[in-house]
């Protein structure tokens, strides 16, 4: 017994090795992790506050808080910011609200419903450039659109959806590409609801308007929370819809906060510029996502 | 308080005929159960009375109106579901009031009805709690409450109790008896457990494959049971069974032959069937009595003692077990031989077609 003790190495040493592996297997992750978001958040933290113009080598050097001071009193800026909650809100309400009333539908027998299942989903295959140009060309173009050619039909003048309402075209663009996750997530969701607690509810004289409002909605409260903030976070760095479609105009009309620091880095390389709006954004990414993330959290616990 | 009338009741499920044709009426006041095994139909006909499954075809008649076509919530009725099938986001006060809301009565009205029930059920100090907070038991309580304060014309309870542990089941059964004697309202009650069913039911509906096989009072089952099906349901442990030769009969009783060669003389009529018909004679095992020695002897095979009373198998010489329910204390050991005696009077006969003779005289409890 003593012996065996003795030829095997003590525990503590060979918890220590296992830990340096341990260490040396994960460093490459690790390494890359801090490489890839660490790395560039100082550096764009450093090109923040420098005078950084790549057509104006002549302006360099410490900057202070200015790029900060022009972006925040810069009216597109503001409008930016406006245009990044709009976005965010619309396409949430409208694609959670459309996707409650399809997943309380699809949870009904009806003829086809397997084939209108994968209909509703498969936008989410589609990528986001891909669905902005079908938009933007197939349906919604003012000559050669499926909508115009509609609007023709009865005798309307076809609309220029994206010069004339470019913000809310995007959106409805963007609702569109989410509505299936939405769909998704709630259908499961609504279909766990206990068979026996609808036929309570309909015992108790509840109609399909009651049982929607009083016991699907308030099951479906977490999946839709956890929906808002899935596609929270994605919504608030909306970009390729916007530069496909309308590259953020007419003017600012259509710009957000990820396409207002993409126009100032690459369109005007202002890069010390872009950089400020670049910091801005992660700011208020980082309190939309503590609120979002304790709201839920409350939502899940209860 | 009301009447619930069952005309040729049918349901079919695709090309599945699950219930085939089930007529019932049930008094004011009534409490009616219905039993039979897993899969025979007991709840999809419950659920056809409530109006949560449609009726294929047949009559449903409440108070005598004919109410196939209307919503569950019109028919009056109130359902305790076997889940309880609480709403799990809204405390036991909202619970209870959803269906008052929804028919619009007045705040104060509902409020009034809702303590009073809670008082009667001991759900007072629990009125703010969601139902994930509560214990089984007190779920159940809601769940009966949520019923009660919509007084209803008819309770239906789809095998209320069984997610209760036994002790619990006793108390509730009790306590919904009482209930049931206080409201007095018409309830159709659904259940696997037999002793719900004899202790509980005015009548107690034997439900076998969508057809039923019998209807009568508790002790009018366990005396006169219609046959073999119902026999062999009722009673626990089950009835024993033998086969037996017909030898004849008079007004008085008829006497078969059993396997070992007695005779045996049940006072029960034949009318029609010819000498020699295979038989089968079945016997409970609280009637069946131990003797040291007689004909009827066979071997101890297995003694359960349940403390106030023991369960003998006996092997009898041709292979089959006999139950036998005794005193507790008897003094019988395993391997060890031993007579039967089998008092005729409690005795049944079933004709080869399953269906019992007719008994000469109607067991005073069961008139
Ligand atoms: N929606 C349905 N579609 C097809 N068949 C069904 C449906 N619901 C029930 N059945 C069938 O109807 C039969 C009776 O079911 P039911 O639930 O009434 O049985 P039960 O007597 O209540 O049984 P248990 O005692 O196990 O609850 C079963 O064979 C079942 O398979
Ligand atoms: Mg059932």
């Amino acid at each position: 017994m003593q012996a065996v003790l003795e030829h095997s190495p003590p525990a503590g040493a060979t918890a220590r090795t296992t830990k340096r592996t341990g260490f040396l297997l994960l460093s490459p992750s690790v390494l890359i992790l801090l490489v890839w978001s660490i790395v560039p958040l100082i550096m764009t933290l450093w090109y923040s506050l420098q005078n950084y113009n790549l057509v104006d080598p002549t302006l360099h050097g410490f900057a202070g808080i200015d790029n900060y001071w022009y972006l925040l009193t810069d009216p597109d800026f503001l409008h930016a910011l406006l245009n990044t909650l709009v976005l965010v809100a619309g396409v949430l309400v409208i694609s959670i609200g459309g996707a409650t009333l399809l997943a309380v539908l699809y949870d009904q027998e009806f003829f086809g419903r397997g084939i209108a299942r994968i209909m509703v989903i498969s936008p989410f295959f589609i990528m986001p450039t891909v669905s902005a140009l079908l938009w933007k060309n197939l349906m919604l173009h003012p000559i050669y659109g499926v909508y115009s050619a509609m609007m023709r039909a009865v005798g309307l003048t076809p609309i220029d959806w994206l010069a004339r309402f470019p913000l809310m075209t995007v959106m409805m663009i963007v609702a569109w590409e989410w509505l299936p996750f939405a769909v998704l997530i709630l259908l499961t969701a609504v279909q766990s609801l206990d068979g026996e607690q609808r036929e309570a509810a309909r015992m108790d004289g509840a109609g399909p308007i009651a049982r929607f409002r009083y016991i699907i909605l308030p099951h479906l409260g977490r999946a839709i929370s956890v929906v808002v903030m899935i596609e929270t976070i994605y919504l608030l760095t909306i970009f390729a819809e916007i530069s496909v479609t309308t590259a953020g105009g007419p003017g600012v009309a259509s710009t957000n906060l990820a396409y207002l620091i993409y126009s100032r880095a690459l369109l005007q390389f202002d890069v010390g510029g872009a950089s400020a709006g670049g910091v801005v954004a992660i700011v208020i990414a980082n309190i939309v996502a503590i609120f979002l993330v304790r709201a839920v959290a409350r939502n899940l616990e209860a | 308080m009301a009447t619930v009338e069952l005309k040729n009741l049918r349901k079919t499920y695709l090309t599945e005929e699950i219930i085939k044709g089930i007529s019932l009426s049930i008094e004011e006041h009534e409490f009616v159960v219905f039993v039979g095994p897993s899969g025979c139909g007991k709840s999809t006909l419950l659920r056809m009375i409530a109006g949560l499954e449609d009726i294929t075809s047949g009559d449903l008649l409440i108070d005598g109106q004919r109410v196939n076509d209307v919503e569950p919530g019109k028919r009056g009725l109130a359902m305790v579901f076997q889940s309880y099938a609480l709403y799990p986001h809204m405390n036991v006060y909202k619970n209870m009031e959803f269906g008052l809301k929804l028919s619009g009565m007045p705040e104060a009205e509902r409020r009034a009805k809702i303590e009073n029930v809670a008082r009667t059920l001991q759900l007072e100090p629990y009125l703010n709690h969601k139902p994930g907070q509560l214990s089984g038991g007190q779920r159940q309580r809601v769940a009966i409450g949520r019923a009660i304060v919509r007084n209803p014309k008819v309770f239906l309870f789809d095998e209320p109790l069984s997610n209760l542990d036994a002790a619990l089941r006793g108390q509730m059964r009790v306590e919904l008896s009482a209930l049931h004697r206080k409201l007095g309202a018409t309830t159709i009650y659904v259940t696997h457990d037999q002793v719900e069913a004899m202790t509980m039911a005015d009548k107690i509906v034997v439900l076998q494959k969508g057809v039923v096989e019998q209807i009568g009072s508790p002790l009018e089952l366990y005396h006169h049971p219609r046959n073999l099906f119902v026999a062999r349901f009722i009673g626990s442990p089950p009835m024993n069974f033998f086969s037996a030769i017909f030898q004849g009969g008079d007004a008085a009783g008829s006497s078969v032959q059993l396997r070992d060669g007695s005779t045996l003389y049940v006072p029960v009529t034949s009318p029609g069937l010819l000498p020699g018909t295979k038989v089968t004679v079945g016997i409970r095992p609280e009637h069946v009595e131990l003797a040291s020695s007689g004909p009827n002897s066979g071997v101890v095979e297995v003694i359960e003692r349940l403390g106030a009373i023991t369960l003998v198998h006996v092997r009898m010489p041709d292979g089959e077990i006999i139950v036998v329910q005794t005193d507790g204390a008897v003094l019988t050991d395993v391997n060890s031989p031993i007579s039967l005696t089998l008092p005729p009077r409690n005795c049944h006969l079933f004709a080869p077609d399953g269906l019992a003779f007719e008994a000469c005289h109607r067991h005073p409890l069961a008139a």
